[in-house]
């Protein structure tokens, strides 16, 4: 940051201070105190319509819309004077006059602005006695769905779709009362970024189709997470229902994804849901593969590996501290380790710099690379005649069984199990992404923490306790009780990770040492039409 | 007003003297009537003259608000390495007014010149005369009138061969109000749709294109050649009543009267003469009730108000009500005052670009609640929600359209209550049958 002026003003009886050109609105959130809004979003230009965050501004002879008045020096701001709450009494009272108040039926009850204020600061009842204004629902095509009736006009939507998106696809029809969102001729909501109009939208006009009458917002747990669905490692927070995932919606990261994640990744969940499961630790005995108790299925994967040279087929969807322990095992008897990842088309949001649904479809390549794991096409190509194969969440997807048969013994370590593992001496159930803590590394060396959403099945264990329990079974110190644990032994043995904690890394994250200098990612303009 | 005009003999005829002539629409035509000398003059003048004499002048804008016309000249900066830009608002829409459409039917000319003068003033190389889209006929002439400076030299890369460039384009809107509103008119000359931009930044620091920009009302640039021919002085003894108030002003009369049209008087000239001898006084047999002085979004006056008022900016707010557009709507006994506000509530609700929340869902609030005491359903409870919307519209949006439907609403039920509770109590208005003459 260039040395900004600072300016000093008072909001609501606080001091604040803050570099010269911020807005009362976001001074006020530095101070703790939120001003009602509804059109403005930091990341998007101001537009300044709604008039919901009017406040008085001590000398002006009229209220001021504090997301488009910056601060001045000395100003004195009053956000719940009689004359502001009043204002937005007022505002809240014509936002609902032809608002449906259908909440009961509405996805968006619960988490819903309109809601949040009304009850707020809003009026009891309403004076209104007229008719009110009736439009059909229309599907705007991708995952959107458009209810006029609930719609307050704040354009968002629009603005998304314009400044950030940079493919004008919205727009306001009509004038007057009778305004409403249109959609432009020949066009529909399926650009890859078009889904995060429905996070915008501050009431339930606009809707997902997949998240449709699946739940209501009270009954969901939220957790932070990363979107493990390609290299970009958006900031997420997992939603689940009943031990289902149920959505993913982005969780603002200024030096990630700002506000918003690409509609792949967030509709992309279901994986995470797999009902055909290893749910228990099995060895294999004479009749085939027989489930165990953990201790025996531990003691029979060390047997298998011990002194031998071992073959890592890794799943570049692993946490670093897995990987990590993983490169272990590989040292203990000279072996190696590869992994492959699915790639699709790249697909930038242009509004954001360095923000894309990437190409390399998975969470961890580069902790992957950085680990010492081979990027490769062909997975087992390195698998030597006699090595143990260890498949360590890796699908074996479209793999033949002749190509396993050249290790000399498989254990497999993950979440389903592989058909073309069916000669596996052992398995060790681990829980997928979803079902455990852990770190992973971002395409620009971003390390961020994501936590556990939902109950791993069965037996299950997450995968950094069954490769800790396993390499002490052979005899390594590594003795783990917490994922952070294992993070800072990686932290003392990588140079690439050293200073980092899970503490310091927080919810935000932290680049690697040696990571690429990203500078930080410019908010869009964010300037007045 | 039919033609061939003849001006009331206390008119002061100085913008409207060549109306009916329909020879002083071409240029040979306008320059046989002094026209263009003024230009030229200007061209041979510095900028900051021509600012100083008509800030001299005490000219005032005449599109509504009277905002002193030279300052706003004074604040486009030259030498900014920024191009300016003239904006000429003849998008004229409210209600009542029709001023600016006889200047430009009748002399098309004159606005080329008060355009060219104003851009050379500001600095600006080009002028931009965004019209109403409606105005078919007023568009004609000044196609023909810009299409003739042009080939005349007038006007172009080389102004009256001073080597000066003043550019004029003539911009059709497409026939909404809310373009009136400069902002939007900036929005809306640059191909986006007609909303009204959050000030500031004001035009003159980012205007059209961003870029710094002044915007004057029609008769306001017609002004400015009068007054650089006869000097600011001239212009400032124009006045009867408050030195603030100078020049001369175009009334456009309209409802009922005798003699509705378009008439020219010095400001502070009595709003009561005017009505009853300029305009001829009520039709046959009926009474004035109300009038509304400067189109559809001022304050209504009672007849006792304007009786007393002298026309001038502040001759007017004294009066209860604002000089405006200068859009004069009489209202006589014969007119049920609940149907006239609602029919303006609708104008304002129908014309509301729709942004602003207390504007959009307030207008068409606003619209159903007067209709429905107009048709005798509604009740005295209504009276004071029609206020506190009133309230709510009132200063809290970008532009003033919300304000400008709450006035009349307001202003109505203050001074006309016994009619609204007529209604509301039943009794139906009996208007004055009486024979029209």
């Amino acid at each position: 940051m260039v040395d900004a002026k600072i300016v000093n003003l008072t909001i609501e009886g606080r001091s604040v201070s803050v570099p010269e050109g911020t807005t009362i609105l976001e001074a006020a959130k530095t101070a703790g105190i939120l001003i009602p809004h509804y059109c403005y979003h930091p990341g998007l230009p101001i537009a300044g319509v709604c008039r919901m965050c009017l406040v008085e501004v001590e000398k002006a002879p009229k209220l001021a819309p504090s997301c488009a008045t910056t601060v001045a020096e000395g100003q004195v701001v009053r956000v719940h004077s009689e004359k502001s709450l009043d204002a937005r009494k007022g505002v809240l009272e014509m936002l609902l006059i032809n608002h449906p108040l259908d909440c009961p039926i509405c996805d968006q009850s619960g988490e819903c602005e309109l809601q949040d204020y009304t009850y707020q600061e809003g009026r009891n009842d309403s004076r209104y006695r007229e008719p009110k204004r009736f439009n059909p629902a229309e599907d705007f095509g991708g995952d959107v769905i458009y209810v006029p009736n609930r719609c307050i006009l704040c354009t968002r939507c629009v603005r998304f779709m314009d400044d950030v998106a940079h493919e004008p696809t919205l727009n306001v029809s009509e004038r007057g009362d009778r305004a409403l969102i249109g959609k432009f001729e020949g066009k529909d909501m399926t650009h890859p970024w078009a889904a995060n109009v429905v996070d915008l939208c501050p009431v339930g006009a606009l809707l997902s189709k997949d998240f449709l009458n699946k739940a209501r917002a009270w009954e969901l747990d939220r957790t932070a997470s990363i979107c493990p669905n390609c290299t970009q490692g958006c900031n997420v927070i997992m939603e689940t229902r009943e031990n289902q995932v149920v959505r993913m919606r982005p969780r603002p990261n200024e030096n990630v994804n700002a506000f918003f994640m690409c509609d792949w990744g967030r509709l992309n969940y279901r994986w995470m849901n797999e009902k055909s499961r290893a749910e228990h630790p099995m060895v294999r005995g004479k009749n085939g593969l027989v489930a165990t108790n953990w201790e025996a299925a531990i003691s029979a994967a060390a047997r298998v590996l011990n002194g031998k040279k071992a073959f890592i087929a890794a799943s570049p969807m692993l946490s670093n501290e897995s990987l990590f322990l993983l490169t272990q095992l590989m040292q203990a008897g000279g072996g190696s380790g590869t992994f492959r990842v699915t790639e699709g088309e790249e697909a930038p949001l242009p509004g954001v710099e360095d923000l894309a649904l990437r190409r390399e479809r998975a969470a961890n390549v580069y902790g992957a690379e950085k680990l010492g794991f081979k990027k490769t096409k062909d997975l087992l190509g390195g698998l030597g005649q006699g090595d143990v194969l260890v498949i360590a969440g890796e699908d074996l997807a479209g793999i033949d069984a002749s190509a396993v048969a050249r290790a000399g013994d498989v254990i497999v370590i993950s979440s389903v199990l592989p058909e073309a593992a069916g000669k596996a001496s052992v398995v060790l159930p681990i829980a997928n992404f979803s079902e455990e803590e852990g770190t992973v590394t971002n395409l620009r060396g971003r390390v961020q923490r994501f936590t556990q959403a939902r109950q791993a099945p069965g037996e299950t264990r997450p995968s950094w306790l069954v490769l800790g329990d396993l390499l002490g079974a052979m005899g390594k110190q590594a003795n783990f009780f917490l994922p952070s644990e294992v993070f800072a032994k990686l932290a003392t043995s990588n140079p690439s990770f050293a200073g980092l904690s899970y503490d310091s890394l927080g919810f935000r994250g932290l680049p690697l040492v040696d990571a690429p200098p990203t500078g930080p990612k410019a908010p869009i303009a964010v300037a007045a039409r | 007003m039919g033609y061939p005009h003849h001006p009331h003999p206390r008119e002061t005829t100085v913008l409207s003297k060549h109306f009916g002539e329909a020879d002083a629409r071409t240029l040979d035509g306008w320059k046989k009537r002094g026209g263009y000398k003024a230009l030229e003059k200007a061209l041979g003048m510095q900028p900051v003259d021509i600012v100083n004499v008509v800030k001299e002048s005490g000219l005032r804008g005449r599109g509504g608000a009277g905002f002193p016309t030279g300052l706003k000249w004074s604040f486009m900066k030259p030498g900014d390495g920024k191009p300016h830009y003239l904006c000429c608002n003849a998008d004229e829409s409210e209600p009542g007014t029709f001023k600016d459409r006889e200047l430009m039917r009748w002399t098309p000319h004159a606005l080329v010149e008060g355009c060219a003068i104003g851009a050379y003033a500001i600095g600006a190389e080009t002028a931009y005369v965004y019209i109403r889209g409606e105005f078919t006929e007023p568009l004609h002439w000044m196609e023909q009138a810009v299409k003739e400076a042009y080939a005349a030299g007038i006007i172009g890369k080389n102004a009256m061969g001073t080597g000066k460039r003043i550019d004029v384009h003539v911009h059709r809107g497409a026939g909404a109000y809310i373009c009136g509103e400069e902002t939007a008119l900036m929005e809306s000359l640059e191909g986006r749709r007609g909303n009204p931009r959050i000030k500031p930044p004001f035009p003159a620091v980012s205007g059209v294109f961003g870029k710094p920009t002044t915007i004057n009302n029609v008769e306001t640039l017609i002004a400015a050649a009068p007054i650089l021919m006869n000097g600011g002085d001239w212009y400032k003894k124009m006045s009867l009543s408050n030195p603030k108030s100078t020049g001369t002003k175009l009334f456009s009369v309209c409802g009922n009267v005798q003699r509705p049209g378009t008439y020219e008087v010095v400001m502070g000239f009595p709003f009561k003469e005017f009505l009853y001898d300029l305009c001829g006084g009520p039709l046959h047999g009926r009474k004035f009730k109300a009038v509304i002085p400067g189109g559809a979004s001022v304050p209504i006056q009672t007849m006792e108000e304007a009786e007393g008022t002298l026309m001038d900016y502040e001759g007017f707010v004294a009066g209860g009500s604002m000089l405006g557009s200068g859009g004069v709507i009489v209202i006589d006994d014969a007119q049920p005052m609940v149907t006239v506000i609602a029919r303006l509530a609708r104008f304002f609700a129908h014309e509301s670009c729709g942004q602003c929340t207390q504007c959009r869902e307030g207008t068409a609030w606003t619209t159903k609640i007067v209709e429905r005491i107009r048709d005798g359903e509604g009740t005295i409870e209504d009276l004071d929600t029609l206020l506190d919307i009133a309230e709510q519209m009132t200063g809290k949006t970008i532009c003033v359209l919300s304000d400008s439907c709450a006035v009349p609403v307001v202003s109505g039920i203050k001074k006309f209550r016994g009619e609204f509770e007529a209604l509301i109590q039943g009794r139906r208005f009996h208007p004055v049958t009486a024979a029209v003459a």
